[in-house]
């Protein structure tokens, strides 16, 4: 591979990769905080309004992060992609143009409102600006969703004299099958992480023995959000995407499962590894039929294998596309077990009592953003070698006059400045959560008692 | 069409450097000004609400940059790719210096968060001037509409050398950075004088009379080397005459912010302020049209509106929602200045 093509994927794959991790929560906290302001001013109990509160900070901090992470990220699509820009630019300048438009402007006008005007505020009108921020965070989610099915399946755009991709129906685009189904499976990938770190937090207060009031809050919203929520992504999101890839790309399908020969009745293949030079599976567990089943809704039918199409159409990366996509179908399985385990001990009224359950959910925290990030690289490795599925190969669209040398200079600067990010979130994390929801004045950070050393 | 968008795209623009300037000034001069924590977190709690709706204005121009101009998005942001990297770090750094600092009392960490807000926000008031710079000096783009800048060559303006192509700073865009860093300086002062009282208004008073004089003299002197080194750049203003009332508005401005510091109206400084920034930005676009990134060494290669503009049924289904979209911001923008109008209070809420 080029040096200078690798570079520029890698400085996009890290940086994406990244920036992810702090909207996939303040997306899926966005909803959760409405549902909490919403139950503090109708059951009149002060202390939902006070475990809003303590969100509102957490979700200040990812906030933050996403905002100072996702600018790099349109910035890229210019110095890094150049040639994919200048190509598509006519189409997808649409609907990132319509992000910064709609979704930032909304969401930055109403964040400060949400997190620093609560006393300058009736209730009602506070609870507004969280709705204006959930509804930002998540129209911003609709139109880089757009962008991106739109990379995995073009449609609306027609070629222009100069070879250019311009847009032919504004309705096309915004309407795409694919990008509806992607959203609706993405963004409840997002409310799963949210619920998950939030019953998380609260498992772990109730083990601690703290803030145990707040704990049972956090828990009963977080287990209930996370059931309906895994549910939902299995099916119906999780099937409709499944069966879009299955449609339109059908040999990154045929890679996702390492279905190297066609075969009607395919098996599922739960575990094993691929092996990609000799074409099978090593120490495979399958399940037979049942792949041709969920792809077709019949026993026998046949999925086409990788030996159908021509090995320059495959995704170059099988081995860790296949990995990605086991290891999201996998987690999201384990998740509605969990969280249906969960419910049903909150149902007998045990679960707050039940010590190993606490243990197993505090310990899920990391899994969602695994999930997530495994998702995303299912989406992205299996969309290879393309960039614009079935128009342009990846291979041609990165700048051309940035040298490789430049784009590592620059990898490694974010690689740098990332830790930095990604130590202080995590410090601060810990700092808000051991404070505690209790006597949360109605700000972000108590103002400095001491005198600051002069610099 | 690719008119009304090239309006479009640079008064998003202006209206970045006029609402994201202040708070980039009063960065600059934070370290300088703010002695007491108090005074400082006065200073930030003056642009702590509204500091990221402002820069959501370069996201939202650059958005709207990219759709409606995709090949000088994609040639303009390879071609500055070194100098853009660094202005992505720089705002990584100030977001988190604003931000981050209230989050614990530890005067090495309120001090280090202090250090890094003035530092990048003092550079990318100077990086902004310097790719203003590069925009009117023109830069070495080759035939297919791409070029690379290195960071600096031999600091000369290199116009019509093909040999040794230019470098994001030379004299004439270090001398355009320092005017920014000048303006926005003293355009931050004027945007916390409204907002603060006593001892800190009095302080930053003397900091926008002081910048005066020196803004009156960079305002000259970058006229007269934009002559030198773009003598084309009058070509448009003989052609319409009405351009030259430009030049009258920067200068009334200058005497109108002049007038409002003196009498302490401090609004209407800054109200002055804002127009001599608009003027300075259009008087540019003005001179440029309908070029936008011009060549450093052949006019014919230089990208104009027509050459890198997207298609006729995309720009016409743009104005529909941009349109919308605009009526929404401008909406949401005036009810938050006005929720956080008055002078700042330290009792309370936030930062």
């Amino acid at each position: 591979m080029d040096s200078a093509l690798l570079v520029h994927r890698i400085h996009f794959a890290f940086t994406v990769t990244f920036h992810y991790l702090f909207p996939q929560l303040t997306m899926g906290l966005a909803p959760l905080i409405v549902i909490l302001k919403t139950l503090g001013l109708v059951r009149h109990d002060e202390s939902y309004n006070q475990a809003a509160r303590f969100w509102a900070k957490i979700f200040g901090i990812s906030f933050l992060m996403g905002v100072v992470t996702g600018i790099p990220m349109e910035f890229q699509f210019g110095t890094n992609w150049a040639t994919f820009s200048r190509y598509a630019g006519g189409v997808i300048g649409q609907t990132l143009g319509m992000e910064g438009m709609f979704a930032f402007f909304l969401e930055s006008a109403f964040l400060g409102l949400f997190l620093f005007g609560e006393k300058r505020l009736r209730p009602w009108a506070h609870w507004g600006t969280a709705v204006a921020v959930f509804l930002g965070s998540w129209l911003s989610g609709f139109f880089i969703i757009a962008t991106d099915a739109w990379m995995q399946h073009p449609v609306g755009y027609f070629t222009a004299a100069d070879g250019s991709l311009q847009l032919s129906s504004f309705w096309a685009l915004v309407l795409n099958p694919w990008a509806w189904w992607q959203y609706a499976h993405n963004m409840g990938g997002a409310v799963i992480t949210g619920a998950i770190v939030m019953s998380s937090v609260g498992a772990f207060y109730l083990l601690w023995g703290k803030f145990e009031n707040y704990g049972r809050i956090f828990l009963r919203t977080g287990v209930i959000a996370g059931l309906i929520f895994s549910v939902l992504q299995l099916f119906p999101t999780g099937d409709g995407q499944g069966k879009m890839v299955a449609t339109n790309q059908p040999v990154t399908l045929a890679a996702m499962e390492a279905l190297f020969v066609g075969q009607s009745g395919a098996p599922l293949v739960i575990l094993g590894q691929p092996d990609v030079a000799s074409r099978k599976i090593d120490n495979p567990l399958e399940v037979p039929e049942v792949l041709s089943f969920l792809t077709y809704r019949r026993w026998k039918a046949d999925v086409k294998g990788l030996n159908s199409f021509p090995q320059d159409q495959w995704p170059q990366n099988i081995a860790l596309l296949y990995y990605s996509y086991h290891i999201m179908v996998g987690l999201g399985t384990l998740f509605i077990a969990v969280m249906a385990i969960a419910i049903f001990l909150l149902w007998r009224g045990k679960l707050f009592s039940s010590r190993w359950m606490l243990w197993i959910l505090l310990l899920a925290l990391p899994f969602p953003y695994i999930a997530n990030t495994a998702g995303w690289m299912t989406a992205e490795l299996g969309r290879q070698p393309w960039l614009v599925y079935g128009l342009m190969r990846t291979a041609d669209g990165y700048s051309k006059m940035v040298s490789a040398g430049n784009g590592m200079f620059t990898l490694l600067g974010f690689l740098g400045m990332y830790t930095v990010l990604g130590i202080l979130f995590l410090f601060l994390m810990r700092r808000e959560i051991e404070h505690g929801p209790e006597d949360q004045p109605a700000i972000a950070g108590a103002p400095p008692k001491r005198e600051p050393a002069r610099v | 069409m690719e008119t009304l968008w090239f309006m479009i795209v640079a008064a998003m623009v202006a209206a970045y450097v006029v609402l994201d300037g202040f708070d980039l000034g009063a960065g600059a001069l934070y370290l300088g000004v703010a002695r007491t924590s108090a005074d400082r977190r006065r200073i930030l709690r003056a642009i702590g609400p509204v500091w990221d709706g402002n820069e959501v204005w370069l996201v939202a121009a650059g958005g709207t940059l990219y759709f409606a101009f995709p090949l000088l998005y994609a040639s303009s942001f390879s071609g500055f790719y070194l100098p853009l990297m660094i202005v992505l770090w720089l705002l990584m750094l100030r977001g988190i210096g604003i931000e981050l600092r209230a989050h614990m009392e530890n005067p090495v960490w309120v001090g280090f968060f202090d250090l890094i807000f003035c530092f990048s926000s003092a550079l990318l008031a100077i990086f902004f001037g310097a790719a203003l710079g590069n925009v009117v000096r023109g830069v070495p783009l080759g035939a297919d509409g791409y070029f690379f800048e290195p960071l600096w060559t031999n600091f000369r303006t290199n116009v019509g050398n093909a040999a040794t192509p230019p470098g994001i700073l030379d004299w004439y865009t270090i001398l355009t950075g320092v005017i920014a860093l000048v303006t926005l300086t003293a355009h931050g002062a004027l945007y916390l004088t409204v907002k603060t009282e006593n001892d800190l208004e009095a302080k930053l008073r003397n900091v926008a009379l002081r910048a005066w004089p020196l803004q009156v003299l960079l305002t000259i002197l970058g006229l007269a080397a934009t002559l030198y080194v773009r003598p084309t750049i009058l070509d448009n203003y003989n052609q319409h005459a009405i351009g030259y009332l430009l030049p009258v508005i920067v200068f009334a401005s200058l005497a109108v912010m002049l007038y409002g510091i003196r009498n302490s109206l401090y609004k209407l400084a800054f109200v002055a302020s804002s127009l001599y920034i608009v003027g300075m930005l259009v008087g540019a676009a003005f001179a440029l049209y309908p070029v936008v990134l011009p060549s450093s060494s052949d006019p014919a290669r230089s990208l104009t509106i027509y050459s890198t503009a997207a298609a006729h049924h995309g720009l016409t289904v743009g104005i529909t929602w941009w349109s919308i979209g605009m009526l929404l911001t401008l909406t949401y923008f005036t009810f938050l200045f006005r929720m956080f109008r008055g002078k700042v209070r330290l009792e309370g809420e936030g930062y």
